[in-house]
């Protein structure tokens, strides 16, 4: 079966709704929000999490800290891939000592991202809980790792790619399914 | 085309604008490392690095050891005196010896110009040069190019001006390099037996008189006088060098705008440079020394993840876009 070159699985409206019902599932798993705190990692989950946290203060009327996570130079591959370019900033909102922390993602793939990020956070304190929470889980998981909460759950083929887009960074929102080979 | 950087780090004479820039952004996000509680990443877990230290250095030397270890890198030092050197092994040969206890990366300083070059060409480990001879010290030029552009936002159409002893200062020529690369003016001002003849060849105006320089400059890096220079006849003595060509309060209140100091270290307070500069409002010499740290990490973590054709082939199937880890 051969499928087109890009394919849409979300549209802005699509993701828009799908954020919404993310925002409402984290303040569900968290119970009450005065020890949350919604991480992103570096580039798009970065976005997506001060999104969440924005819904989550528009509903609740209460501030959510956030925070960005580079987890680059705790990656297990600096060998084969080489240094990334240009790493993203790593900015905590102060002490994570018995926070609820949700790491936040685009894309769930081998688990491999979140792994670095649980060991990341444990060198900046010890909250009492974390949780995953990703836009798109394409599974191909590597490691014994899985969500909380998840936008969108897709079937992905290993030589395709998720490309997410978002306003902020992209000028649009969009998650598409890209075949291999395909231009960017 | 390929910003990384290849094996080594000999000197900025070898780099491109863009490979100086794609280590100046890579330091920025290692500033923050140092700010965290536990100052330490795991990047470079399981690298062996030895600093091989044919020269005095505290500074250098510090500055590296920490770079390493808060990316987790095993280190050690090698100072030249009681070591194998004293005992007449050739530079190639200790570094061979070194490398057959499988190490990763040499970060070397030397005497002799050209030892870094010498060591990068008859070793397979990373060879970083932490100053050799009179001929570059990058680390150190790439620290001045960071505080630089922290200070200034950007270093293109910036000019800047080394002041004393650039004959003999393997830190003037790296600074020279890359400020002119990255598209600063760069200014030289000292004595006529300091300042190498024809200078002006590499595309620098050169000032002999320190006022003319305050006048011209945004920047001063004021290097230091090394004090042996006086036995050995270049000038004439401490006291008249500081008369002509100290940087002082007095000399910078007559300047048309605040000038940004810089020293590289350490300083002869009272030679080239008057206490109250240094200790000044626009002296920006605590920060070089903060600054020293992230680039050496930048450095380190980029020549040990050096296998581009990886990276870039990872580009290409789009491995950052869309985070598809």
């Amino acid at each position: 079966m051969s499928r087109p070159e890009r394919t849409i699985i979300l549209d802005a409206r699509a993701l828009s709704r799908a954020l919404q019902r993310m925002a409402v599932e984290v303040l569900e798993l968290a119970h009450r929000t005065e020890h949350l705190v919604l991480i992103g990692i570096q580039r798009r989950g970065v976005e997506l999490a001060e999104r969440i946290a924005k819904l989550i203060e528009r509903d609740e009327g209460v501030i959510v800290p956030r925070g960005a996570l580079d987890i680059t130079l705790y990656r297990d591959d600096l060998e084969t891939i080489g240094p990334k370019p240009v790493i993203g900033e790593t900015r905590l909102p102060g002490d994570l000592d018995g926070k609820h922390v949700v790491i936040v993602d685009d894309v769930l793939y081998t688990g491999r991202t979140a792994r670095a990020a649980l060991d990341e956070l444990a060198d900046f304190g010890r909250p009492q809980r974390i949780s995953l929470c990703v836009l798109v889980d394409r599974g191909g998981r590597e490691l014994p790792i899985q969500p909380d909460i998840v936008g969108k759950q897709v079937k992905v083929n290993s030589g395709e790619r998720v490309e997410v887009l978002v306003e902020e960074l992209d000028g649009r929102d969009e998650v598409a399914l890209v075949a291999a080979g395909a231009a960017p | 085309m390929s910003a990384a950087l290849g094996k080594d780090l000999v000197g900025l004479e070898q780099l491109t604008a863009d490979q100086i820039r794609l280590i100046l952004d890579t330091a920025e996000p290692f500033k923050e490392v140092s700010e965290r509680p536990i100052k330490k990443v795991p990047a470079l877990r399981g690298k062996t690095i030895v600093n091989l230290f044919f020269e005095a250095s505290t500074r250098t030397r510090i500055s590296f050891e920490f770079a390493e270890k808060r990316l987790s890198a095993d280190t050690v030092n090698v100072a030249a005196s009681g070591s194998s050197v004293q005992k007449g092994e050739t530079l190639v040969d200790t570094a061979k010896n070194l490398e057959a206890m499988r190490i990763d990366m040499v970060v070397i300083r030397h005497p002799s110009s050209g030892a870094a070059q010498f060591l990068g060409d008859r070793i397979r480990s990373n060879v970083v040069n932490a100053g050799d001879g009179k001929h570059e010290h990058p680390t150190q030029a790439l620290l001045d190019l960071l505080t630089i552009r922290d200070r200034h936002g950007t270093i293109a159409g910036l000019k800047v001006c080394l002041v004393g002893d650039v004959l003999h200062s393997r830190v003037a020529r790296s600074n020279i390099w890359g400020l002119l690369k990255l598209g600063a003016e760069v200014g030289v001002c000292g004595p006529d037996t300091l300042v190498p003849r024809a200078i002006e060849e590499l595309g620098v105006c050169r000032f002999r008189r320190i006022e003319e320089a305050i006048e011209w400059a945004q920047v001063l890096n004021v290097l230091r006088l090394q004090l042996e220079r006086m036995e050995m006849g270049f000038i004439p003595s401490l006291r008249e060098y500081y008369r002509v060509f100290g940087v002082t309060l007095d000399r910078l209140e007559k300047a048309p705008r605040p000038l940004t100091i810089m020293h590289p270290g350490p300083m002869n307070r009272g030679v080239e440079i008057d206490s109250r500069v240094a200790d000044g409002p626009h002296s920006v010499i605590l920060a070089q020394v903060t600054n020293g740290v992230a680039v050496r990490m930048a450095v380190l973590y980029l020549l040990a993840g050096g296998r581009p054709e990886l990276a870039d082939a990872a580009k290409r199937v789009g491995g950052t876009i869309g985070g598809t880890e």
